[in-house]
């Protein structure tokens, strides 16, 4: 059953990233409906399978690592799982009300949101250095695409920009991966950990650990490689934007902390934990400080993204020569703190886009007056904002109480300030969009009207972000799952 | 002044980083690997199907690799077209009647796609494979276009998109075909690992070449274009 | 010293070749190509690293192949979206505002 569920969970995507490149937008969309049922079903399967018999290694091809490939499905990878079936199908249905099927060249969304779906679960479930590297150009080749689809002068930048900071960043990483593969003659991360952890560490192996990490940070937009981050997320079409915000560049910090959580005892050092906590530190300040000053409703979302990555930096030094407990607490933050992002941000996004639709401008001043034609997507923008904003009982909360929990149980207590000016300046660009949609200023009173399932979808995710922390034990525990054993069940 | 300055520190910094990389490959070159790949490799050759090791591992023991490899060529090939929003992707500017560009391309064109065909029947025991036939193949195609030879095919229609994903569906229906079967995905049936290497291996050819040459005319040269959101229009 | 290892220590040399002129260069085609030098590094230290005391490992250059296609599908997919960039704004490089509209006027 596990067997059928891992291949359906391989194969969905990209058969129908294929299906939907043979039709055009209109028939595509039901046929990616119904993929998205197919794939939601199969995720919530395969998370149901290993919360009942824990974590295996699935040997594709029939190969064990290291001659083959071995993906690593454990409780953090189906738990990334079920959340890309959660915020990939809800965008998925909101795009599918959104984009407008008159134009031919929208016909090319399907394919390419289906082949970025796969990237994704490739990217969760990779246990190959290089495997991981063909996973993450999936992805942000597939992003890039979906950036640029039809666009103006405007977006092309934008993608260019991404496009060309995507490959610097995996060129980085495929170098790391070059030294990893020289030094250990082998590429399964598991492979490379189980030998550190009985031999000393031979020299000149922290570069390939520290270009990797470099790599992908550029690929996460952590601070001071951010700048190409805003354009995009803020030029594509929102449902592009909240899957990019909310997943694509989770996957990327994803694949970091995994190799820093295997490797990065042996081959990493204090100074280079520090470091990258600064620097997630300073994206969250930066991040939110221009948050607040952007005209422009989608870059003030953009920007909260960019703050919001910093605080995922914090595992870094949180997790390095701390105690069991403290490392354990520090790693479940972070994964609440991706878990809530990703529900907040989508819903932010996909909101944001109702607002614009709705008003005919991404401009922040023209919302007056929004509030009384449009309140549902207004509260579901409000309602992610709670969770970004980290007020309790939200998942944002759960998230940041264990990285306050963990900082002072290692005794790095500036990492707390950190937390406290990131939650104040949250909510002061959140409630800068409230003010300035109740303003009854403005002097239009033309609103169009989007359609009711638009405004239900971010709503369900900002209700789920909410309700997240309530639920934070139940989801938490799935991570904390022995793992079966070697090889493949 | 400023332009110096910064010049000079970006130059020195990759001086710095590329010293830094070097020191690292020398010490990393004095130590052995513990891991010894390349003999656990030809001790499981033959299970493999093809002769040759370097093919082995791109489409037996890493070939999820290769799948999404592929995969990451078709999403090329269809953002490449996304962009060209004409009727037909083959420029009638570049249509020529060169007498000497014609007897030239009937001696050339043949000839290369005769070479595509044996590096792609070359690929199981030698240096060759799906890859280096459909490149050899696109510019086939590239060569025809370039002298204007007409190549209606080339519409970004159902036959062009078809022939993009051609190679991708069937080495994704040879990958489900026997998890169905209980196996893991991507696994051959014991004995068919040879022949559905050499068809996944041409139909891979035949569209590695198609997205190449869609990627080379996608030339976008209409003015169509999709306002920004928000964006008054 | 091996021709191997040789070889692993020209690809760092390019990689630092192509990263200072994806750093430095502005113009689009040429900040590609920089991308290309790069890319030619890392697959040489990628093949050239494992070989310099193993002898041949075919799993190295099957990844360099694999690599090589990602990067030509990157390197296309640019191509076609610097054209359409000139085409629309009549710009080569990413260092000054198109001229149009960016979401009304500021």
């Amino acid at each position: 059953m596990t067997l059928w569920l891992m291949a359906g969970l391989l194969f969905t995507p990209l058969a129908w990233a294929v299906l939907t490149l043979l039709t055009d937008f209109s028939r595509g969309r039901l046929v990616s409906w119904v993929g998205i049922l197919v794939q939601a079903l199969v995720s919530l399967g395969l998370w149901l399978a290993v919360n009942r018999d824990g974590g295996f290694y699935y040997g594709l091809g029939g190969w064990d690592a290291p001659l083959g490939i071995e993906l690593r499905v454990d409780g953090l990878a189906v738990t990334f799982v079920l959340l890309t079936a959660v915020v990939a199908g809800a965008c998925g249905l909101h795009a599918g009300v959104y984009i407008d099927p008159d134009k031919p060249w929208h016909r090319y969304f399907w394919p390419l949101f289906w082949f970025l779906w796969s990237g994704l679960n490739a990217v969760w479930l990779g246990g190959d250095l290089f495997n991981l590297y063909v996973g993450l150009e999936l992805i942000s080749l597939s992003a890039v695409g979906l950036v640029a689809l039809g666009g103006q002068a405007g977006a092309l930048r934008a993608s260019l920009r991404y496009l060309l900071a995507a490959l610097l960043g995996s060129l980085a990483y495929l170098l790391g991966v070059a030294l990893m593969y020289g030094q250990f003659g082998t590429l399964s991360i598991a492979g490379v950990a189980t030998w550190l952890s009985d031999h000393p560490v031979p020299a000149g192996s922290g570069m390939a650990l520290a270009l990797m990490i470099a790599g992908l940070a550029l690929k996460t937009a952590l601070f001071p490689l951010h700048r190409w981050l805003p354009p995009a997320h803020g030029i594509a079409k929102s449902p592009v934007s909240a899957l990019l915000s909310a997943l694509v560049v989770k996957a990327s910090f994803y694949i970091a902390a995994r190799l820093w959580l295997e490797l990065g005892q042996p081959l990493g050092s204090l100074a280079a934990a520090q470091l990258i906590g600064l620097l997630g530190s300073a994206a969250v300040v930066w991040g939110s400080w221009l948050a607040c000053r952007q005209q422009r409703l989608k870059q003030v979302v953009a920007y909260s993204s960019v703050a919001q990555i910093g605080y995922l930096f914090l595992l870094f030094p949180l997790t390095f020569s701390v105690s069991e407990t403290v490392s354990l607490q520090a790693q479940q933050g972070m994964t609440l703190q991706v878990i809530s992002h990703a529900l907040a941000k989508a819903a932010m996004f996909l909101a944001a886009g109702n607002l614009i639709l709705s008003v005919g401008s991404n401009r922040i001043d023209a919302l007056g007056g929004v509030s009384r034609f449009l309140p549902f997507s207004l509260f579901s923008f409000g309602l992610a904002g709670v969770s970004l904003m980290s007020l309790p009982p939200t998942g944002g909360f759960a998230a940041k109480w264990l990285l306050l929990q963990a900082s002072l149980g290692s005794g790095q207590w500036w990492w707390v300030l950190v937390l406290l000016a990131g939650g104040l300046l949250s909510a002061a660009y959140v409630f800068r969009i409230y003010r300035a949609s109740f303003l009854e200023s403005s002097g239009t009173d033309q609103f169009f009207h989007p359609s009711r399932s638009l405004e239900v979808i971010p709503m369900i995710l900002a209700i789920l972000a909410l309700g997240m922390g309530l639920v934070s034990d139940q989801v938490l525990s799935v991570m904390a799952l022995p793992f079966a054993g070697e090889g493949a069940p | 002044m400023i332009r110096v300055v910064r010049l000079l520190i970006l130059a020195v910094a990759c001086l710095a980083l590329t010293a830094a990389l070097a020191a690292s490959i020398w010490a990393i070159a004095g130590n052995p690997s513990p891991v010894n790949l390349p003999q656990l490799l030809s001790e499981n050759l033959d299970r493999s199907g093809v002769e040759h090791p370097v093919t082995a591992v791109l489409l037996n023991f890493r070939s999820y690799d290769t799948l999404l490899e592929i995969g990451v060529l078709v999403i090329a090939g269809i953002a490449g077209i996304s962009m060209a929003k004409t009727a037909s992707l083959e420029d009638p500017e570049l249509r020529t009647s060169d007498a000497l560009l014609y007897a030239l391309q009937r001696w050339f064109i043949p000839l290369m796609l005769v070479l595509a065909g044996y590096l792609l029947w070359a690929g199981a025991d030698r240096p060759g494979g799906a890859f280096q036939a459909g490149a050899v193949l696109a510019a086939t195609g590239v060569l025809m276009r370039l002298g204007g030879v007409p190549m209606e095919f080339l519409r970004p229609g159902l036959l062009l998109r078809l022939g993009l994903a051609l190679g991708f569906m069937v080495f994704l229906l040879v990958a489900v075909a026997s998890a169905i079967g209980g196996d893991a995905f991507l696994a051959y049936p014991p004995g068919m690992a040879k022949i559905l290497i050499v068809v996944i291996e041409s139909v891979l050819t035949l569209s590695i070449a198609m997205v190449l040459l869609a990627l080379f005319v996608s030339a976008p040269v209409n003015d169509a274009e999709d306002p920004e959101e928000g964006s008054p229009s | 010293m091996t021709s191997s290892l040789l070889y692993a220590l020209a690809g760092t040399l390019l990689c630092g070749i192509g990263l200072f002129g994806m750093l430095w260069l502005s113009h689009l085609l040429r900040k590609l190509l920089a991308f290309n030098i790069m890319g030619s590094g890392v697959f040489l230290v990628l093949v050239g690293l494992p070989q310099n005391q193993g002898g041949p490992d075919p799993v190295p250059q099957a990844l360099v192949l694999t690599g090589i296609v990602v990067a030509i599908a990157a390197t296309a997919l640019a191509v076609v979206l610097i054209r359409r960039y000139y085409h629309l704004s009549g710009l080569t490089t990413l260092d000054e505002e198109p001229a149009f509209r960016e979401g009304g006027p500021e």
